[in-house]
């Protein structure tokens, strides 16, 4: 299967501070991957070159095709959905309209649509007109998940997704997103911290340091290493 | 003392040409000369406010009104000597200064240029209210009218002095607090920078140049303090001088002051604009392609070039 | 593109939170109304200034409706406002000259408005709209430009256009007004109400929203928020012409007309909310009522103070309650 998403020596720098130094992964179509690593390792940069909220040298490949240079909004027309830190909530719109807001790159949206949403995250349906910043964390965390699948995008970004959530949350939540995974068809690309976690959740994982791709390969091979775990993954 | 040998060469040359002037231009063009030194001085004090301290006001001319009208009443009803009021004019606009700047101290960014707006707005429309004893829409005059020689000496030796003064003030603790009040306003109140006592006295010191600004200005309109001399209009005209002259830079400043005070003579030259609305076509178009192309102002350009490689560079 | 991302960063510091209007502000715009429409019944006087006050407040609330769309887009106060809806209203003035019909030339315009505002967002304001100073200055640039432009094309001698609703007055009891008067107010009303349904029931009124509101997010679902700051401008430029286009018929057609309403303008956008459409109107009207009732009643309030004191009542509102009537509480993020 050839890859959905490719990186190929990819830099990013905010100003005169350089962050990634030549980033190199892929991820296959279907799949979902990790990018794991300590603060400052480059991990949230690598997510916003691949959106294109940062600037950047390299070449990235999406769905066979060289992605341009055309900021955030040109990524989600092609496709590409990020939950970025802070999960990109809309607080001062209600629920519903940070929902529209999901569908706004698709021409039509048929009914149909929000009706799968609600599949998923039911809790939604009550809480159509609430003030999207008067949610939970957990339920804000849902309602980005929400409004990046009403994309219905081929590749899901996401920036941490269990930051300041319970356990018994972020196990929802990853429940939520391997079946948006697995019955929607949805590759997915997550940053974490908690490393256990994300190796459970994804397939193939991939370590930053510093801005450098230190080693990356299947979530079990990397699980199993006891020195690769100590070393990189802290624990 | 090395560090500062060349502004302290700008200033001797600006100084000299300056000194030389009235023996190359005749009566018409020192008065011209003059205007410019109003701007010259009122630019500065807009500069302290918003270069260093980072505080917006459109409401300048409200203090040069202030500043106007102190030298047209102390002449008109007391007969006080010109040079005198100068510094009368100093003290009563740098109150109104403190006197604005402690409400001010609430706003910022659009609110505060909102604010100082409404001040530019509603000072001249008191001069009419109050028109038995401000004169009302004809003015009050002064009861000596300065030549035209007089006028030049007094705005440039008054901007000299004002120069330095700025100088001294911006150099020492007081200028470290406006920069770091400038470059953020939390981080200085954080490392113990008194904030309201710093933002009322930059808008106090910036205000009292404007107010010597328009006692000169009287002066040099025949004596005549009018309301319609110090409409809003005037107080943007400040502003946009500012913007011109960027900040830091003596140079830059003059630019300003030379763009402001000429600009209406020499577009009023120029044949198919020749015309007060044809001005106004000029002055908008260069306003808005200065903030476009070249926002840091002259100060900007002069930095530019300074840091070009092959020149010597030099810390602004 | 990190520049844009730098930008639209910056800009979302401030997230505002909590609604509107408080229910002691609808309580007192209550008691308000109750005293205004006691007093009308009590005294003629009263009832004509409280009249001509809503006239007049209609027209500070049209202008002040642009600068609210503005400010809620882009956060700038546009200086050039007035001039924009002068602007306009001298092309509709010349598509008449041309032989179109006053309603004609009115919705042609309000369409060269559009792309008018548009292309000045685009070209002037969008290259410095990260510096505050900036703006102001390059607003103040196009309005004296704008000023020069229209002066020089068709002089600064007074101008008639055709009444649009005709010269009729009516009378209740022994109070007057216009049929002018009304037609403003109903062109005003009918122009929030438009806005509304625009802003909370279309797609392209959600996205201005959320570019307005949070532009990086709004970014990462797709919407062009560059696209979406132009099009506020040429809503707010239409807004602005329809402004204009009332005012012509009490000042009629100079350079200068609509300058002083640019300023009674901006007292009343920031007494109703600098954010908020709805303050926009019940500022313009209240402020036009209070400061005729003022002028009537008060004797040291004479005609040379009614600038200051609509200036007096921004200020006082800056202070007491700075997000005005029906603004939100704005939260700054250090």
């Amino acid at each position: 299967m050839a890859a959905l998403l490719e990186l190929d020596n990819v830099e990013a720098r905010y100003g005169p501070v350089k962050v990634l130094h030549g980033v190199s992964l892929a991820v296959e179509d279907g799949q979902i991957a990790a990018v794991l690593g300590a603060n400052g390792a480059g991990k949230t940069t690598t997510l916003r070159a691949v959106s294109g909220t940062v600037r950047r040298t390299g070449t990235i490949r999406f769905a066979g095709k060289a992605l341009g240079r055309t900021g955030p909004d040109g990524a989600a027309r092609a496709g590409i959905a990020h939950v970025p830190e802070g999960r990109g909530t809309f607080a001062e719109l209600t629920v519903w309209e940070n929902l529209r807001l999901g569908a706004y790159s698709r021409r039509r949206v048929p009914k149909d649509d929000y009706r799968r949403v609600l599949e998923y995250f039911p809790w939604i349906d009550g809480r159509r007109h609430q003030q999207a910043g008067t949610l939970s964390g957990g339920e804000q965390q849902m309602l980005a998940l929400a409004r990046a699948f009403m994309q219905r995008p081929r590749l899901l970004l996401l920036d941490e997704p269990s930051l300041g959530l319970a356990p018994v949350l972020v196990t929802e939540i990853f429940r939520i997103i391997q079946e948006l995974n697995q019955h929607e068809g949805l590759t997915v690309l997550v940053v974490e911290q908690n490393a256990h976690i994300a190796l459970q959740l994804a397939q193939t994982a991939t370590v930053l340091e510093v801005g450098r791709v230190a080693l990356s390969g299947p979530s079990a091979e990397l699980e199993q290493d006891e020195s690769i775990r100590r070393s990189y993954l802290g624990y | 003392m090395r560090k500062h040998l060349p502004a302290i060469v700008s200033l001797a040359v600006v100084a000299v040409v300056i000194a030389l002037l009235p023996f190359q231009l005749d009566g018409y063009h020192e008065g011209l000369m003059a205007r410019v030194g109003v701007f010259f001085i009122a630019i500065l004090g807009l500069n302290i406010l918003t270069g260093y301290t980072g505080q917006i006001s459109i409401g300048h001319g409200a203090f040069m009104a202030i500043g106007g009208y102190t030298t047209a009443v102390m002449s008109h009803y007391h007969d006080t000597n010109l040079i005198l009021t100068l510094p009368l004019a100093f003290a009563i606009s740098f109150g109104f200064g403190v006197l604005v700047g402690i409400p001010a101290l609430r706003f910022s960014g659009v609110y505060l240029a909102l604010v100082t707006f409404a001040l530019a707005v509603s000072v001249p429309q008191f001069a009419l209210k109050w028109s038995k004893f401000f004169g009302g829409s004809n003015g009050l005059q002064t009861t000596t009218t300065p030549t035209q020689l007089w006028l030049f000496v007094v705005t440039w030796s008054s901007a000299g002095i004002l120069y330095l003064v700025a100088w001294l003030v911006l150099r020492g603790r007081t200028g470290r607090a406006f920069r770091a009040v400038r470059d953020s306003e939390i981080a200085a109140a954080a490392s113990g920078v008194a904030l309201p006592i710093y933002k009322t006295l930059a808008f106090g010191i910036s205000a009292a140049f404007a107010g010597v600004a328009g006692s000169l200005l009287v002066l040099a309109t025949n004596g005549f303090a009018q309301p319609n001399e110090f409409t809003v209009f005037l107080s943007l005209e400040i502003l946009v001088g500012a913007a011109v002259a960027g900040f830091g830079s003596l140079w830059g400043i003059l630019v300003g002051a030379l763009f402001i005070g000429l600009l209406p003579t020499v577009s009023a030259d120029v044949p198919l604009i020749g015309s007060s609305h044809g001005q106004d076509v000029v002055f908008g178009l260069i306003v808005i392609g200065i903030m476009l192309l070249l926002p840091t102002g002259f100060a900007g350009l002069l930095r530019r070039i300074r840091t070009l490689p092959g020149i010597r560079t030099k810390e602004t | 593109m990190s520049s844009i991302a730098q930008r639209l960063g910056a800009r979302g510091g401030a997230g505002r939170v909590g609604t509107g209007a408080s229910p002691i502000t609808v309580l007192c715009l209550v008691a308000a109304a109750i005293f205004l429409l006691v007093g009308s019944l009590v005294s003629p006087i009263f009832a004509q200034q409280t009249v001509a006050g809503l006239a007049q407040g209609a027209i500070f609330a049209s202008l002040a409706l642009a600068l609210v769309l503005i400010y809620r887009a882009t956060e700038v106060i546009n200086f050039a406002q007035g001039e924009m809806a002068m602007a306009t209203t001298y092309f509709a003035y010349q598509l008449t000259l041309w032989g179109l019909t006053y309603w004609a030339a009115f919705f042609l315009a309000l369409v060269m408005g559009f792309f008018l505002g548009l292309v000045i967002q685009v070209v002037a304001i969008r290259p410095v709209q990260h510096s505050v100073i900036a703006v102001v200055i390059v607003t103040v640039g196009l309005f004296v430009l704008i000023d020069g432009l229209v002066t020089w094309k068709w002089g600064a001698d007074l101008k008639f256009m055709p009444a649009p609703f005709g010269n009729q007055v009516y009378h209740v009891g022994s109070v007057a007004f216009s049929r002018q008067d009304l037609g403003t107010l109903v062109v005003v009303i009918a122009t929030v109400l438009i806005l509304w349904v625009l802003f909370r029931f279309t797609k392209l009124g959600l996205a201005m929203r959320a570019a307005a509101l949070r532009p990086a997010s709004a970014s990462l679902v797709g919407v062009r928020v560059n696209w979406m700051l132009a099009i506020g401008w040429g809503l707010a430029a239409v807004v602005g012409a329809v402004a204009g286009l009332m005012t012509e018929p009490t000042v009629f057609l100079q350079p200068t007309m609509m300058q002083a309403v640019l300023l009674y303008a901006f007292a009343a956008a920031v007494l109703g909310g600098l954010e908020s459409p709805a303050g926009a109107v019940v500022g313009g009207l209240a402020l036009g009522v209070f400061l005729n009732l003022v002028g009537q009643y008060v004797g040291f309030a004479t005609s040379e103070l009614r600038l200051p004191i609509a200036f007096a009542v921004l200020l006082v509102v800056l202070l007491i309650k700075p997000q005005g009537l029906f603004g939100r509480k704005q939260v700054r993020r250090v």
